[in-house]
């Protein structure tokens, strides 16, 4: 009787584990049989490289360029907002607040990580984005720069929460040892501690990007839509995820515009799961050593 | 020496300066959407349908889809996120399929909600038939949801010390049930905490539900499992971009971020508490 | 001579390549107190572990050799293990009570088993307290968390905990390591009373303690089991130069 159980429980905790890989397995062909038949109409270069999106035309055309520069633009732009801010914010919780200040901050911060994108999307659009369109007379505060900000103050509280992880986790030796051979505060911090949570601070700023290259509502609403490529930051684009939001409502099922916007989820499958591998890839590296 | 006096002071300076902006930039966020929003904020906006093509009235049926569809799809990961949790912690072989299904949950969680949502259309509303409905909506969220929570149980187990396993097998006890008696509600404070943080994740998200399950406008509030729903993120971003009069409708979107807020802050924050109070509590 | 209740017969396990026990040949005597010495790292834990096959929860664990319960080889695939496990308890380095109440702990070996009634296992855990010494000290308040007894307190309660299962043996590892000198001496104190109805097996670092409580001493080094005897001969008398040494303190 007691076998029996055991072989039942163990056969349905296997079971669920199988579903899971069985859910990746359905995601992945569910994009590709959606989106793989746009490819027999038009070539991978044609797709990629193409700069004309004219899905519905009646010599349709499908590039995707304009909308990989796009995500390219916002998510760089991003990232030059969040990580300063992100891990300023960090080593000033973990290394200079007092234990009462970090007790509040940090739970914050947590808290902050969950706030819905579509809060971020909503402020952008109706505070931001007038904001800026009056104080540099541009047509439309929708571009680039409003996007990043908005994008990247979305990913402050995500690198700031793991990189203080990361630095919280360097044991007291370490950074008793260094002050005990003289060096400043600033010393200790730029020279031991941050080497040593390095791989965190790295796996917080790669989880940052892949939040922001897959960000759909903030773009959706903040980035302005124009499929064009950008010649400065106030110019106004048009990301990927953007794209498929955006056009999805429109698509007759199982039409040539419905699978190209597949094709676009295909790309961005890829490019996401490029940056996992490369995340993986760089911690197992840094674990064996 | 000098010298290294100055740059400890910048350094110093510069770092408080960058958590200032942060702070600054944070709190302008905040105070920006809960002024605005709580204006709108009474007893009515809560609890009766919008009227008047959306300028009027409230959001009662956004609420009550955002209910549902966090509700169904959270009982749908808890008892699969556990059993896969226990699997990947205690069971594990063979070897490669522990690392297949490490490699699939990593790559779920890195995947952009927009990807589910276009999943969620292909093959529940599409290939199952099941339509734009509460199902298919909640089906995509879960799915969503899986890949995190199975990492927050795994960390939960994870935490539970060797020590109580190895004694609750000293003692005569089988697998199953060290597992499902000491290891389980041992972990069951963290999991409870995992599961909070999905419930505010699940209720904010908006890509995954716009092609599956999100709705416009109804004035109904869902009766079953195939109906079209309203959703509060979906509310915010449909007033924003389809709506018709901004000088009405903004202050709504405004009024519906700050329920969404309150309603996904509230969970987390619940969430914080719990985890610090077992820390505190926590003697092993 | 007294009947052997534990046995092993050419003992060999490793650990991956290490190779951890060689050879050892052990007989342990019924309803006597028989302690294992030598110093870290010669295997004794390692020992005790194999006669209730904790060492199974250790991956690329490799046992050849016999080790015997009475007639029963344990290591036979058709014995099971939580079997065994139930008929000899084990009370570890660390007190490892679970946050559970005090009653639910020493309770948890019955009812895992699930063949007594509530009465029985009500009456069992009094007793399994009383003989751990533990019943005076918190019979009024068996429900109450079991983490916040003190250590030595939590140390008796895992006695408890395994003596509700009355094991046929009790394997103590390092049970007095982690406490202070006079829950220490209590727990000494009890073992002296507990061998009268249960073997005991015992592993310690602490010379003196084999000393004061032990009938039989065995020495460990690097692995091989190199005198077994009698306490008091074992310690007066040494037959092996290196117990020797060990016991005058040279590579204590």
């Amino acid at each position: 009787m007691h076998k029996y159980k055991e072989k039942a429980f163990t056969a349905i905790t296997y079971t669920a584990s199988l579903f899971t890989i069985m859910v990746l397995f359905a995601l992945i062909y569910g994009l590709f049989r959606e989106g793989l038949p746009l490819f027999n109409k038009v070539s991978l270069t044609e797709f990629i490289f193409g700069i004309g999106w004219y899905p519905t035309n009646a010599e349709p055309e499908f590039g995707a360029w304009t909308f990989i520069i796009g995500s390219f633009c916002v998510t760089i732009g991003a990232l030059i907002i969040g990580i300063p801010l992100g891990l300023g914010s960090a080593i000033f919780i973990s290394e200079i607040a007092g234990n009462r200040l970090k007790e509040i901050v940090k739970p914050v911060i947590e808290l902050l990580a969950g706030i819905p994108s579509v809060v971020y999307g909503l402020f952008g659009m109706s505070t931001i984005a007038p904001l800026i369109r009056n104080w540099l007379n541009l047509d439309t505060g929708l571009n680039i720069f409003t996007a990043s900000v908005i994008l990247g103050l979305m990913i402050v509280p995500i690198i700031a929460s793991m990189s203080e992880d990361a630095l919280t986790n360097v044991p007291k030796s370490i950074r008793e040892a260094a002050l005990a051979l003289g060096s400043t505060k600033m010393e200790c911090i730029f020279r031991v501690i941050i080497p040593a949570a390095q791989r965190g601070i790295i796996g917080s700023i790669l989880l940052g990007l892949g939040r922001a290259i897959g960000e759909t509502m903030v773009v959706l609403m903040v980035a302005g839509g124009s499929a064009q490529i950008p010649k400065s930051i106030f110019d106004s684009v048009r990301p990927l995820t953007s794209t498929i939001a955006a056009e999805m409502g429109e698509t007759v099922i199982g039409g040539l515009h419905y699978q190209s916007l597949y094709a676009l989820a295909i790309l961005l499958f890829v490019l996401t799961f490029a940056i996992n591998l490369i995340t993986e890839f760089f911690i197992a590296k840094r674990d064996k050593k | 020496m000098k010298n290294r006096k100055v740059l400890n002071f910048c350094g110093n300076g510069f770092l408080s300066l960058l958590a200032g902006i942060t702070i600054l930039a944070i709190s302008i966020f905040l105070v920006r959407i809960f002024s605005l929003g709580s204006k709108v904020l009474s007893r009515e906006f809560l609890f009766t349908a919008p009227r008047n093509c959306m300028q009027e009235g409230g959001i009662f049926p956004a609420l009550a889809g955002t209910f549902w569809l966090t509700v169904i799809s959270i009982s749908i990961v808890i008892p699969l996120g556990i059993l896969t949790a226990i699997f990947l912690t205690n069971y594990g072989k063979p070897k490669w399929l522990l690392n297949v299904v490490q490699i699939a949950i990593d790559t779920l969680a890195g995947t952009p909600s927009i990807i589910f949502g276009l999943f969620g259309m292909a093959v529940f509303v599409n290939l199952l038939a099941m339509n734009v409905s509460l199902i298919s909506g909640a089906l995509t969220l879960a799915i969503l949801a899986l890949p995190l929570f199975i990492n927050s149980c795994i960390e939960a187990i994870k935490s539970v010390p060797f020590d109580f396993y190895e004694a609750s097998l000293a003692l005569g006890a089988t697998k199953r049930q060290t597992i499902t008696k000491i290891v389980l509600p041992t972990a069951l404070p963290n999991i409870l905490t995992g599961i909070i943080v999905c419930i505010g994740r699940v209720a904010g998200e908006t890509a995954p539900i716009m092609f599956t399950a999100a709705t416009f406008y109804t004035r109904h509030l869902p009766e079953g499992l195939k109906d079209e729903v309203m959703a509060l993120p979906y509310h915010i971003y449909a007033l924003m971009t389809e709506g018709t009069h901004p000088e009405t409708q903004v202050p709504i979107a405004y009024g519906t971020a700050v329920v969404l807020l309150l309603l996904v802050l509230g969970v987390s924050a619940a969430a914080v508490v719990i985890r610090s109070s077992i820390r505190r509590k926590r003697k092993w | 001579m007294v009947n052997n209740i534990l046995s092993t017969e050419n003992l060999n396990l490793w650990f991956g390549r290490n190779y951890v026990l060689k050879n050892v040949n052990l007989n342990v005597a019924d309803k006597n107190i028989t302690a294992v010495i030598g110093p870290s790292g010669c295997g004794k834990s390692t020992l005790l572990r194999c006669f209730n096959r904790m060492n199974d929860l250790i991956p690329e664990t490799h046992i050849e050799g016999k080790v015997k319960l009475l007639d029963d080889d344990i290591y036979t695939s058709k014995m099971d293990v939580t079997e065994i496990r139930s008929r000899i308890g084990m009370v570890f380095q660390k007190p490892n009570p679970f946050p559970k109440s005090i009653y639910k702990n020493v309770a948890y070996g019955l009812q895992i088993q699930g063949k007594y009634c509530k009465d029985e296992i009500n009456e069992r855990v009094e007793q399994a307290l009383k003989a751990a010494w533990l019943w005076e000290e918190v019979k009024d308040r068996l429900h109450s968390p079991a983490m916040a007894l003190s250590g030595g307190q939590q140390q008796r309660l895992c006695i408890a905990r395994a003596l509700a299962n009355r094991p046929e043996v009790l394997l103590l590892d390092e049970p007095t390591s982690a406490l202070d000198p006079q829950s220490t001496a209590k727990i000494e104190e009890l073992c002296l009373e507990l061998q009268k109805s249960v073997c005991i097996l015992i592993v310690t670092h602490n010379i003196a303690q084999a000393g004061r409580i032990s009938n039989y001493t065995a020495f460990m080094y690097l692995g091989e089991l190199v005198e077994f005897g009698h306490t008091e001969k074992v310690f007066t008398v040494p037959q092996d130069k290196r117990t020797e040494s060990y016991l005058t303190g040279v590579f204590g």
